[in-house]
C-alpha cells in the first residue's frame, strides 16, 4: 500500500515494490451513447432523458445512457409479455437451454471486455472482475441452462410452470455478476425478463444485452432499462409484472414489499447484511486473517454478505489484531485496471460519503480507528482499508451496513456468546467460523441465523450453491436448485 | 452361450467394393471420389480402437470386415482382443481420480464440448449413421441431433444430479447428516446393436458426466459410428482413458469384460436379452452392479441411466461445542 509503512510493520513486512501492470483497456470500445434495450433493439428513451456515468477511479464520464421512462416501462414489460406468451413460455426446454448455453459461451469468450469494461464502471480490481464477476457470471448462464431442461426434475411438481414477466432490479456492486444471476433462472425456467441496472454501474448489463442479440436471443425476452431508484420503483410497480427480483437495500426492499403487497406479483429479495466472522482460539490464524480480509475488503466492502463484524475470542484478540494489521499494510489500493490492485474505487460519491459518514460516527461513539499508511489517488472515491477497535454491539458501526472497507472488532469468551452477538443483528444474510474443530462449525452453524454460513472460509460463490437471507436480509434464495423454485409456479 | 454375431456373411479381404457399390450414395465408396473432383482419389480411414486417449490397432492385429445394411463391404474396424479389454480398463481405471475429482462445473464443460464438436461434423456423423445402419441421409440427420442434443442434456446434470439424488438427512441427534452421489468408477458399456450413434451417446454420456470412467464394446453391427464419436472424444478436453471404445466382438469380449476384477458395473443394455443372464453371473464374482433397460433412444431419457452408476455416500459428524 503505497511506499510508506510503519516502523513496526517494516521490522516485519519488507516493503515490496511493484510496477505498474495496467490491463488494457483498448479491449474494450464503449460508445459515447447507450440506448435502452427493449424488443431486441436498442433505443432512445421515450422523453430522451439521459444520465452519465463516471469511471469512480477518475471521475472521468464513460458514457451517456438513457435514462428510462414511464413510456419506456410499459414498452418493456409489453414486449417481455409478447415474448412470454409467443416464444419463450411455448418453447420446448431444451431450446431454451441452448440459448443460455450460448450466452454462457459468448460470455466466456468475450471475458477480458466484460471484466475491463466491469472495473472501469464500478471501480473494483480487474483481479476481482476477471476472476469473480465474469467467471461466476458465465457460470451461472451454464448452470441453469442445464435446467431448463430438466425441470420436472427440480423437485417442484411434476409440471413446474413459469410466472411470466419479472422485473429484476440489481446493485451496482457486482453489476454483470447480479445480472447473471437474475436472468439466468428466470430465463430457464420460462420467464422473461426487464432488468434494471444500477445508475451508477450501467455498462456491463448492455454489453450483455448486445451479448443476447449476438446469441440470437428472440426479440423482447430480455429487456434492459437504464436508469435511477425512480425507474426501478416504476418498473416493480408496472401492470402485468408477474415476478419482482431485487438486490439492494433493506431499506428499498421494504419499499417493493409494501407496494407490491396485494398484487399478487411473486417477490424475491436479497438486501442487506451485516455478517459476523467469528474467530476461534483454535482457529489456523494465518488462514483466518486471509479469510477476514477476504471477508471484508474483497470488493472495497461492497458486498451484502461482507464480514463487517469481526468477532474474536478473546484469548487471541491481541495477535489476531496485530497480524491483520500487518496483513493491512500489505495491501494495495489504487488503480482498478491495475493486475496488482487489491482495493479498487469507492462506487460513488454518496457511496463514500455513506462510509465516511459511518466511520466518523465510530470514532464520535469511542472506537478506536486504525487504517494502514495509504496514500489515496487524487481524483477519484477512495477510502482506505479501517479497522475499529472497542466496538461494543450499540454502536452505529457494529449494527449499520456500512457497504465500505470498514472492519468493527468485537470479542466473545464462549460460543454460546458468540452465537448471542452474531445474532443480534436484523440481518441476516451470512457468517463466517474459523476454527479447527469440525463439531464445533456445525454446532456454531446450526445457531447462526443466516442464509449462508462459511466455515474456514469466507466469501465463496457458486452457482449451484443457494445464497439468501434471514430475517431483513430479504427472503427467497439465487442460486442451486432452490434459486428455480424463485421464478416457478409448482 | 451364444452370442449374436453379424448376420452378414464375412467377406474376405480380397472384395474389393463393386464399381456400381461405389456410384451408390450413401456407400463409402462413394467417398473415393468427391462430388465434383472426380480426378482426385479420397484418402480412407484406419478404423482403430480408441484406449487411453490414443489410437492403437489390436494387439492382436486382427480386424473384422464391416458391411452396410445392404451387405456391401464398408471397412475393416480393428478387432479388440481380451488383452485389448484389460488395456481399456486400466486406462479407465488411472483416468478414474482425475476425472472423478474434476469439478461437477468442468465435467459439465466438456461434455458440453463434445456437443460442440459434434455439431460441426455432423454431416461427417449424418452419413456415417446412414451407412451403417441403412438409414436414409434425413432419418440419419435426426438422429445425429438427437445424439447431439443427449450430450447437451446429460452436460447439464454434471452440477444437478447431487441436488437430486442427495440428501441432507435429519437424523436424531447432534449429529450433521448428508448423502451424496459418488461414481461407482470404471463401468463397461455394451453399445446398443442397431443404434450405432444415438444409442451408444445415451448409454455413454450419462456414465461419465457423474465421474465415472467407462470402456465401451461397440456395436458388432454397426461399429463404425464408435470410431467416429471416439476421434470427437479426442479432440473434446475428455482425458484420456475416461472413454475407451473398442471395436470387435461382443460375444468375445463382453464375458471377459463381466468377469473383470477391476470393473464396477456393466451395462448390458446393448446384449440380446437371452444373453443377458448369464454376463449376470458372470457379473457377480465382484458384485458388479449391472444395469440394462429397454429403452427407445427418440425418446426423452429420464434419470434411470443417470442414477444407475451411482454410489450413496453418506457422511456423519457431530455438532457440539
Amino acid at each position: 500500500m503505497g511506499s510508506g509503512t510503519t516502523a513496526e510493520v517494516a521490522t516485519s513486512t519488507p516493503a515490496w515494490e511493484y510496477a505498474p501492470a495496467p490491463e488494457s483497456r483498448d479491449i474494450v470500445s464503449i460508445a459515447g451513447e447507450y440506448g435502452l434495450f427493449v424488443d431486441g433493439e436498442f433505443r432512445q428513451a421515450a422523453d430522451g432523458g439521459t444520465f452519465a456515468t463516471v469511471n469512480p477511479a477518475t471521475e472521468e464520464t464513460l458514457a451517456v445512457v438513457a435514462e428510462a421512462g414511464p413510456a419506456d416501462i410499459a414498452a418493456a414489460v409489453a414486449a417481455a409479455r409478447r415474448a412470454y406468451e409467443q416464444v419463450w413460455s411455448p418453447m420446448p426446454g431444451a431450446e431454451r437451454a441452448k440459448y443460455l448455453y450460448r450466452i454462457a459461451r459468448v460470455l466466456q469468450e468475450r471475458a477480458r471486455e466484460f471484466a475491463v469494461l466491469e472495473s472501469l464502471d464500478n471501480g473494483k480490481p480487474i483481479r476481482e472482475s476477471r476472476d469473480v464477476d465474469v467467471p461466476l457470471a458465465a457460470a451461472h448462464f451454464f448452470y441453469y441452462a442445464g435446467w431448463a431442461d430438466k425441470l420436472e426434475h427440480a423437485g417442484f411438481g411434476p409440471d413446474p410452470r413459469p410466472l411470466g414477466v419479472a422485473a429484476q432490479v440489481i446493485p451496482w456492486n457486482f453489476p454483470l455478476l447480479m445480472a447473471a444471476w437474475k436472468l439466468a433462472p428466470a430465463l430457464a425456467a420460462g420467464n422473461t425478463c426487464v432488468l434494471k441496472p444500477a445508475e451508477t454501474t450501467p455498462l456491463t448489463a448492455l454489453l450483455l444485452a448486445e451479448v443476447c442479440q449476438q446469441a440470437g436471443l428472440p426479440d423482447g425476452v430480455v429487456n434492459v432499462l437504464t436508469g435511477a431508484g425512480e425507474t426501478g420503483a416504476a418498473l416493480v410497480q408496472q401492470r402485468g409484472v408477474d415476478k419482482i427480483a431485487f438486490t439492494g437495500s433493506t431499506e428499498v426492499g421494504k419499499q417493493i414489499a409494501t407496494t407490491a403487497a396485494g398484487t399478487g406479483a411473486k417477490l424475491t429479495l436479497e438486501l442487506g447484511g451485516k455478517a459476523a466472522n467469528i474467530v476461534f482460539d483454535d482457529a489456523p490464524v494465518e488462514q483466518a486473517i486471509e479469510g477476514i480480509v477476504n471477508g471484508i475488503f474483497f470488493n472495497q466492502g461492497h458486498v451484502c454478505c461482507a464480514g463487517s463484524r469481526l468477532l474474536v475470542q478473546e484469548s487471541v484478540a491481541e495477535i489476531v489484531i496485530e497480524r491483520l494489521q500487518r496483513r493491512l499494510a500489505t495491501l494495495r489500493l489504487g488503480d482498478p485496471l491495475d493486475k496488482n490492485t487489491d482495493v479498487g474505487a469507492i462506487n460513488s460519491r454518496q457511496q463514500l460519503d455513506k462510509i465516511t459518514e459511518l466511520a466518523a460516527a465510530g470514532d464520535a461513539e469511542g472506537a478506536q480507528r486504525w487504517s494502514p499508511p495509504c496514500e489515496l489517488p487524487d481524483k477519484g472515491f477512495w477510502f482506505a482499508p479501517t479497522l475499529f477497535t472497542g466496538v461494543s454491539q450499540s454502536h452505529r458501526i457494529a449494527r449499520e451496513e456500512i457497504f465500505g472497507p470498514v472492519l468493527s472488532v468485537l470479542t466473545f469468551r464462549t460460543p454460546d456468546e458468540a452465537v448471542a452477538k452474531a445474532n443480534n443483528t436484523p440481518y441476516g444474510l451470512s457468517a463466517g467460523i474459523w476454527t479447527d474443530k469440525g463439531s464445533r462449525i456445525l454446532w456454531m452453524a446450526q445457531r447462526l441465523r443466516a442464509g449462508v454460513i462459511w466455515a474456514n472460509t469466507y466469501n465463496r460463490f457458486d452457482p449451484a450453491s443457494p445464497f439468501g437471507g434471514y430475517q431483513e436480509s430479504g427472503y427467497g434464495r439465487e442460486g442451486g436448485r432452490h434459486g428455480l423454485a424463485a421464478y416457478l409456479s409448482a | 452361450m451364444a452370442w449374436p454375431r453379424t448376420s452378414v456373411p464375412d467377406k474376405t479381404r480380397s472384395a474389393a467394393p463393386s464399381p456400381a457399390a461405389s456410384q451408390r450414395a450413401g456407400s463409402p465408396a462413394a467417398n473415393d471420389r468427391a462430388p465434383n473432383d472426380r480426378a482426385r482419389l479420397a484418402v480412407r480411414k484406419t478404423h482403430k480402437l480408441f484406449i487411453g486417449g490414443a489410437f492403437p490397432r489390436s494387439e492382436s492385429g486382427r480386424s473384422f470386415p464391416v458391411h452396410d445394411a445392404s451387405g456391401e463391404l464398408l471397412a475393416y474396424a480393428a478387432k479388440a482382443s481380451r488383452k485389448d479389454l484389460r488395456d481399456s480398463v486400466k486406462a479407465a481405471r488411472s483416468a478414474f481420480a482425475g476425472w472423478s475429482g474434476a469439478t461437477a462445473y468442468n465435467r459439465g464443460q466438456v461434455l458440453y464440448r463434445v456437443a460442440e464438436l459434434m455439431e460441426g461434423r455432423s454431416a461427417q456423423f449424418a452419413a456415417e449413421v446412414a451407412r451403417a445402419e441403412g438409414l436414409r441421409r434425413k432419418q440419419a440427420e435426426a438422429l445425429v441431433a438427437d445424439a447431439i442434443d443427449r450430450w447437451v442434456w446429460y452436460a447439464g446434470w454434471s452440477d444437478k444430479v447431487a441436488q437430486v439424488a442427495g440428501a441432507a438427512n435429519p437424523v436424531a441427534g447432534p449429529y450433521f447428516n448428508f448423502s451424496v452421489p459418488e461414481p461407482t468408477g470404471v463401468v463397461v458399456v455394451l453399445g446398443p446393436a442397431q443404434s450405432s450413434l444415438l444409442g451408444l451417446v445415451s448409454v455413454l454420456a450419462p456414465v461419465i458426466v457423474t465421474g465415472n470412467t467407462a470402456v465401451v464394446i461397440a456395436s458388432e453391427h454397426c461399429p463404425l459410428p464408435s470410431v467416429a464419436l471416439a476421434e470427437v472424444l479426442a479432440t473434446s478436453d475428455v482425458p484420456p482413458g475416461v472413454v475407451n471404445v473398442l471395436t470387435g466382438s461382443a460375444g468375445e469380449l463382453a464375458p471377459v469384460a463381466a468377469g473383470h476384477m477391476d470393473v464396477n458395473a456393466i451395462d448390458l443394455t446393448g446384449v440380446a436379452a437371452g444373453e443377458r443372464a448369464e454376463l449376470e453371473r458372470i457379473a457377480a464374482c465382484n458384485l458388479k452392479r449391472v444395469y440394462y433397460d429397454h429403452e427407445r433412444w427418440d425418446e426423452p431419457p429420464g434419470t434411470r441411466r443417470l442414477l444407475a452408476p451411482l454410489e450413496i455416500k453418506t457422511v456423519w459428524h457431530p455438532a457440539g461445542i
